[in-house]
């Protein structure tokens, strides 16, 4: 098993953004972390990275990755995987590129730390590597600032710093999310290229169903920071089984608002938008329960 | 950078300079004390006074002193200091040296200072560092610098005996200018007991008109700072794997010295306005002292000089910091 998170908590401040997760994924394979804005995929990829923003931090739970406990890793030890083994595809490619500094610099930054490069033979190996990614003119796009390139072109820059050391593991953090439907498709498509041919484990966040169905073996099902359920893909698009799934997958209207955890949940936190509401919903938070081959659920009714 | 945005700043530059000689002009004909009566011996009849008025350019209509003072100005002469009895031009231009070494050597002192304290402060934070650092700078930011100029006089000149308080150079040391910046004629005599007693005299003045200008660039770099490290770009470098200390200190820094900039570029207009104050409580002969003496004397075309002078270094600052914006933030480049 290439990376095994166990009860996984994150805490922002007073309230619980991602409670007890845990899920694995073994080499080559891409898992769909998806839920709404606020459900806690991001903070989980971020997580994975030990990289949860400021006020976050993780407050229990066990990360191993090539059987190494990154929770307890030494910030140097870390620094090390972070942009060779591990890399992230962030949401916002303008948000994520630093607006004063060219691009070849902070596009060889990984080669020049994990490969020893020199400035210029990185800049040599990224041009090739943002030709690949269909940049037109890539000399050229690696002395702009980013803010003289396009959100496709940003977005191809970022995903071929990702690339760029041979990662093991990905985590794409809704990737295509800033970007217009044509860019979009074409990022999808590079995307999903990329991976068949590098074979790297991907963590895909999305709260895109259709994103799901393309490119994820398995899906984990995310609400109000607990995961909910988890999956083969084609398991979950065909009969989900938790109320809130089946909701997503069919696109029903729910009422109400996710709800933001303060502390551990004492009761489901989707009881009160389920149409399947009982008693017990609303005094014990259901463990996530095996329902047959790689699926798990949590919930009452099972 | 186009042309078009050079000639705009020059432009501008240019209106700033004339309102600043409008407003000097006007005002010192309105407050009170009359240069020609300061002249007059005991005695002198109300013909002796309009004949001195007459001879530099006092009488007449405000706007035709004006416009005469304007015409020599443009051609180099500000008139004769009245109280001196010189070209009010050469006895600026022979102090002026003295001046722009200590304010300059307060702006590095300050600026490198504030950022080196700054980045300390965020690269250590949450730890006691950082709380006596935001100590320190409301001190620095609350106490005006010639007051910190009197404790340092107090304290580290009267009591602890460390450093020289009073001019530019210990006496022993005959020095016939070159440039006029001691700190540069000592290295280019290759004489390092003179550079050494010019710095010792240089610490304690610049330090005290640095200080205010220090605690604000301090508190600016720290919180542009910290708004660059939780920045998802920053994010992203810690992401490739680039440890803090470099983020902070090769790339956060950057971003955070653009809005820095900006401010210490209308900072300095104050420091250059401390250097009176501070140049009298530390004897140093530069404009300052001599801006408080042309004062007492009413000396007219000696303070217009001055202020000339002084709108025209901050006005070039200014001009600098502008550049440094540019070459900062590629955005503006191209404006």
């Amino acid at each position: 098993m290439l990376l095994q998170v166990k009860d996984l908590t994150v805490r922002y401040g007073g309230h619980l953004a991602v409670w007890e997760a845990g899920f694995t994924l073994g080499e080559g394979e891409v898992l769909g972390l998806v839920g709404e804005s606020g459900a806690g995929k991001s903070t989980i990829g971020r997580a994975l990275l030990r990289l949860v923003p400021e006020p976050g931090r993780i407050v229990s739970g066990a990360i191993t990755f090539k059987g190494r406990d990154l929770l307890g890793l030494p910030e140097a030890e870390l620094r090390a995987l972070r942009g060779a083994e591990i890399t992230l595809i962030p949401q916002d490619p303008l948000a994520a590129l630093n607006p004063a500094f060219r691009i070849g610099l902070q596009a060889t930054d990984a080669l020049a730390i994990h490969r020893g490069l020199s400035r210029r033979e990185a800049e040599g190996v990224m041009a090739r590597l943002l030709a690949r990614m269909g940049i037109p003119d890539p000399e050229d796009a690696l002395r702009r600032y980013p803010h003289e390139l396009s959100g496709g072109m940003r977005q191809r820059v970022l995903i071929a710093i990702a690339f760029s050391c041979g990662p093991s593991l990905l985590v794409a953090d809704e990737p295509t999310t800033s970007l217009d439907v044509t860019t979009q498709a074409q990022i999808l498509r590079l995307l999903d290229g990329l991976r068949s041919e590098t074979g790297v484990a991907t963590c895909f966040i999305t709260h895109d169903l259709g994103v799901v169905a393309h490119l994820t073996h398995r899906v984990a099902i995310l609400y109000a920071g607990c995961l909910v359920e988890q999956a083969p893909t084609d398991r979950i698009l065909a009969a989900p089984l938790h109320p809130y799934t089946r909701a997503l997958v069919r696109s029903l209207p729910l009422d109400g608002i996710m709800p933001a955890l303060q502390g551990p949940p004492q009761a489901c936190p989707f009881s009160d938008r389920c149409p399947e509401r009982m008693a017990i919903c609303d005094t014990a938070h259901p463990p996530l329960k095996s329902v047959g081959a790689g699926h798990q659920v949590a919930c009452h009714l099972y | 950078m186009s042309v078009r945005y050079l000639l705009g700043r020059v432009g501008l530059a240019l209106l700033s300079l004339w309102g600043v000689t409008v407003l000097a002009f006007v005002v010192l004909r309105v407050i009170p004390g009359d240069p020609a009566l300061l002249m007059a011996p005991v005695g002198a009849s109300q013909a002796d006074i309009a004949e001195i008025r007459a001879q530099f350019g006092l009488s007449g209509p405000i706007w035709l002193q004006y416009v005469a003072w304007v015409w020599g100005t443009v051609r180099g002469r500000f008139g004769k200091s009245l109280w001196l009895q010189q070209d009010a031009i050469r006895v600026i231009l022979e102090r002026l040296p003295a001046t722009l070494e200590l304010a300059l050597a307060a702006l590095v002192l300050a600026v490198a200072g504030g950022i080196l304290v700054g980045v300390l402060s965020v690269l250590w934070r949450r730890t006691w560092f950082e709380s006596a650092t935001l100590g320190v700078g409301t001190l620095g930011l609350s106490i005006p610098n010639f007051i910190w100029g009197l404790l340092f006089i107090v304290f580290f000149g009267a009591l602890l005996r460390w450093l020289p308080i009073s001019g530019r150079i210990a006496p022993d040391f005959e020095m016939a200018p070159l440039t006029g910046f001691l700190l540069v004629d000592t290295l280019l005599r290759r004489d390092p007991g003179a550079f050494a007693s010019v710095t010792a005299h240089l610490i304690l003045p610049a330090a005290a008109l640095a200080l205010p200008l220090l605690a604000v660039v301090f508190r600016a770099v720290r919180s542009d700072l910290l708004t660059a490290v939780n920045e998802e770009y920053v994010v992203m470098e810690r992401m490739k794997g680039l440890g803090e200390l470099r983020i902070i200190f090769w790339r956060a820094l950057k971003n955070a010295l653009i809005p820095t900039t900006t401010l210490v570029g209308v900072q300095f207009g104050f420091l250059i306005g401390g250097t009176v104050l501070i140049e009298a409580i530390f004897s140093w002969p530069g404009i300052g002292q001599l801006t408080l003496a042309a004062f007492q004397y009413r000396d007219f075309p000696l303070i217009q000089g001055i202020v000339v002078v002084y709108a025209v270094t901050v006005i070039l600052t200014n001009f600098l910091v502008d550049l440094g914006y540019a070459f900062l933030n590629p955005k503006v480049r191209y404006a």
